[in-house]
């Protein structure tokens, strides 16, 4: 059928990315398989509906989101996750400041961003709560709008702002202490 | 509605007129995601760019905040295993069979 060879070519280009959020949501190689597969045979089952020319990527992450909140959320492992109490704003920029006052100058931001390897980056995003950690991999590694993000999640525009708002800062707060324990800041810098 | 300037200073926006003081920068601050989101109006963009332009300390806040979002994106790739993309290929000609 048309349809069918149409899906294939529409569709699994997007796997790469799928599969990125989908290790980002479970945590786990094994399950994020898992879920990619049966994202792809719900999409492709369902493909009938979907109406051409709209966006179909949002499509297929709204159907990869809601295979991953009805099958794996209930049996998902629960390594720590970070606080969400009140975070400042520009949390990490005002430490990297404080590297400046170390006379590394203006380089000490990009100096700082640099140093993150990919496995921090990702523990530090897989760190975050659920809702937050849907927000911020929608948002910030998928380019997703407010409004795409809140159809996706099916939730209000306000809770998707509000959710990018506190996991980024959550975030950063993550990824300070990973470099603090780098020992990117000696001890004795660091402004606690 | 005219597009007012963001200062806290000159008359017109003292106590008394009726008009609050703006903070730019907290103004700046407070939208930031929004700007570097690309979800604000031209109109409140063009201010925002035009404070930026001004504010070397906001600009170096944007700035950092829109290299670590970039960061961000840049980090969290992920290699689809071959095996994957095979199992995925070999579920659908199965669901093919079956329908």
């Amino acid at each position: 059928m048309a349809d069918k060879a149409r899906f294939a070519d529409q569709a699994m280009p997007f796997m790469s990315s799928l599969y990125s959020a989908a290790l980002r949501m479970t945590r786990n190689p094994a399950d994020a398989e898992d879920l990619v597969q049966e994202t792809y045979l719900k999409a492709y089952r369902a493909f009938g509906s979907f109406e051409e020319g709209t966006n179909l990527k949002s499509w297929l992450y709204k159907i990869l989101t809601n295979t991953f909140i009805n099958t794996y959320r209930a049996r998902r492992r629960r390594p720590a996750e970070t606080e969400l109490d009140d975070v400042e704003d520009l949390y990490l920029y005002h430490r990297v400041g404080g590297l400046e006052a170390a006379s590394m100058g203006r380089s000490a931001e990009d100096l700082v961003l640099d140093h993150f390897s990919e496995a921090e980056v990702k523990a530090a995003v897989e760190s975050l709560a659920e809702p937050f950690r849907l927000a911020v991999v929608l948002a910030d590694v998928e380019g997703f709008s407010y409004k795409e993000i809140a159809e996706i999640l099916d939730v209000p525009i306000g809770t998707v702002m509000s959710r990018l708002h506190r996991g980024r800062k959550a975030l950063q707060k993550t990824l300070h202490t990973f470099a603090q324990e780098r020992r990117l800041w000696a001890a004795a810098d660091v402004p606690s | 509605m005219e597009d007012t300037p963001l200062t806290g200073h000159g008359p017109s926006s003292a106590p008394g007129w009726g008009r609050p003081i703006i903070d730019p920068c907290h103004e700046a601050v407070a939208t930031l995601y929004s700007f570097l989101d690309g979800e604000l109006t031209a109109d409140k963009r063009a201010r925002i760019q035009h404070h930026l332009d001004e504010c070397a300390p906001c600009f170096g806040a944007f700035d950092f905040e829109s290299d670590l979002k970039a960061l961000i994106a840049r980090k969290c790739r992920d290699e689809v295993p071959e095996a994957l993309r095979e199992r995925v290929a070999e579920a659908l000609r199965a669901e093919d069979v079956r329908s």
